[in-house]
């Protein structure tokens, strides 16, 4: 479904990502790993369009997109949701999740928008207030919520549970896990390397704007490399 | 208190035009963080270019309609030739930019029309309808009630559709506006399309009451600059009130102290304001951001 290859990306002269290539298959979840400031949030930007590349492919479906302006993106079927939320904060909870079907003005809206409201049951008690007076787990719920109603075939989620409690956490994964179930395809960034493998089916490892180790999910898990330098075991 | 009252009404009607400049420096402000000091001139293309166009022979809604439409096209295009290119830049060299946007509206202006004041008629007949003692003007109604209905018109608009929303969550949050699908491109032109229809549709009601002429706008980018600091920059109720508020200051200082000073009125109200509450009434952005 996504094709990333030989992808680079800076931040005006400093370059972040040097050659980075990453595929995601349909229906299934791929984990991108690695420590602080390695650049996994840059590739995500990336591939959503609103950081530029210096060179390299994204194919999505088949089709270049690395030219396409962040907006076609969506269009195409590419929602992401941010690292540190990015909600709408004077906007209602309801107004952000309207706002995440912007492309997706469909008869499907009012079925996504009470999905997302089961997901996320909090979400619907407080839909009428802004978001900025949301908890930072309820935002984080909104951010996910948000992204989904723009009812992608790729959703790109960079640390859902940052700075999260342990039970929210699992909540969120497990929200992670029962999307994957339903048929969507997922890009999950995480920090928290040994919780984000146990729920994908592939996984990458991204050091320093390279990609150093990709595989299985499993294996990963018990490589003895990858316990030792990522998974703090 | 007839005096009262007709001081009244006349800090009103001066006051909803500059709330009205203020509301377009609000709208700007807000999706794009750009304070555009070229507001005051899409209110002179819209009198102006009402005044020319019924002199050669339009019937003045027609003319009044193709003059609002031309503001419209110059904020189309400052937008594109002039903050589009120059995005990323600093605050300060934005303002610049549109300032320097203004000196140019004006110096075009003067050619394409001229140097002299012009008046339009009344819209409905110039006889003072008498009021508790005072007088007010039937183009005052027309000022004040044309304020009114564009207020609500802009407020439907961010708070009833979705292009609305869209302005809103881009002022709110542009990266997040563009990782849900918004061209933020698009709504950024939109804002200064819709600043300057506002503009021109404050020059057109009133023109028949101020005058105009190609520099009015200067005074007008003033006013409404101060009014929207006043209320507190990007606040949209905040601009009305500012807006009224100097309106109201400049009348009554006029009226009971001296008319001297009038347009000095706007600046002690930004000094103070700066001084005793920077965020302005309605706690806006800060000043920092100026
Ligand atoms: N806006 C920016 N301007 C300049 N450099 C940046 C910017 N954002 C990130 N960087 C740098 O790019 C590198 C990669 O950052 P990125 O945020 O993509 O990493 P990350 O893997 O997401 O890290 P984290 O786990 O902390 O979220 C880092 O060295 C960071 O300092
Ligand atoms: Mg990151």
């Amino acid at each position: 479904m996504l094709t990333v290859e030989g992808l680079s990306s800076a931040y005006g002269r400093i370059a972040v990502l040097h050659e980075v290539s990453l595929t995601v298959a349909q229906g299934e979840i791929v984990a991108l790993v690695g420590s602080n400031g390695a650049g996994k949030t840059t590739l995500l930007r990336t591939i959503s369009g609103v950081q530029p590349l210096t060179g390299g492919r994204i194919l999505f479906d088949g089709a270049r997109i690395e030219h396409m302006p962040a907006h076609a993106r969506v269009g195409l079927g590419i929602a992401q949701s941010p690292e540190g939320r990015q909600v709408f904060g004077p906007l209602s909870v309801e107004d952000n999740l309207r706002l995440g079907a912007f492309r997706r003005q469909d008869a499907g809206l009012a079925e996504r928008l009470a999905q997302a409201y089961a997901m996320f049951p909090i979400l619907r008690e407080k839909r009428a207030i802004p978001a900025m007076s949301l908890s930072g787990g309820q935002q984080q719920m909104l951010a996910i919520a948000r992204a989904l109603m723009a009812a992608p075939k790729l959703l790109l989620l960079d640390e859902p549970s940052l700075g999260l409690a342990p039970l929210l956490v699992d909540q969120i994964l497990n929200a992670v896990v029962s999307l994957r179930d339903r048929g969507m395809t997922i890009l999950l960034v995480e920090q928290n390397a040994s919780a984000a493998l146990a729920i994908a089916d592939r996984g990458y490892v991204l050091e320093t704007g390279r990609m150093v180790h990709q595989g299985a999910a499993q294996s990963l898990l018990a490589d003895p490399r990858m316990r030792a330098a990522y998974l703090g075991l | 208190m007839a005096e009262f009252l007709q001081l009244l009404f006349s800090g009103l009607t001066v006051g909803a035009v500059y709330a009205l400049v203020a509301l377009g420096f609000t709208l700007i402000y807000n999706a794009s963080d750009v304070i555009n000091f070229a507001q005051g001139d899409f209110v002179m293309i819209g009198g102006m270019g009402t005044v020319f166009l019924a002199a050669a022979g339009l019937s003045l809604p027609l003319a009044a309609f193709i003059a609002i439409l031309a503001a419209v096209a110059a904020g189309l295009l400052l937008h594109r030739l002039a903050i589009e290119p120059a995005r990323g830049a600093s605050p300060v060299a934005l303002i610049m930019i549109t300032i320097g946007a203004s000196i140019f509206i004006k110096g075009v202006a003067q050619i394409v029309f001229d140097k002299q004041f012009h008046s339009l008629p009344a819209f409905t007949g110039s006889d003072p309808i008498a009021l508790g003692g005072a007088t007010i003007l039937p183009q005052s109604l027309w000022v004040v009630g044309g304020a009114i209905v564009l207020f609500i018109a802009l407020y439907l608009f961010l708070e009833r559709t979705l292009l609305g929303k869209a302005v809103l969550a881009t002022a709110a949050n542009r990266l997040a506006a563009r990782l849900v699908g918004i061209n933020v491109k698009v709504i950024l032109a939109l804002a200064f399309g819709v600043s300057a229809a506002i503009g021109a549709i404050a020059g057109v009601l009133v023109t028949p009451i101020t005058l105009t002429r190609y520099d009015i706008g200067t005074l007008f980018a003033l006013k409404g600059f101060a009014a929207a600091m006043v209320g507190g920059m990007g606040h949209p109720l905040g601009a009305v009130v500012g807006g009224i508020l100097i309106g109201l200051m400049e009348a009554f200082g006029a009226g009971y102290i001296s008319s001297t000073y009038k347009d000095g009125v706007a600046f002690l109200a930004i000094l103070l304001v700066l001084f005793f509450m920077p965020r302005g009434l309605f706690g806006g952005g800060s000043v920092e951001r100026v």
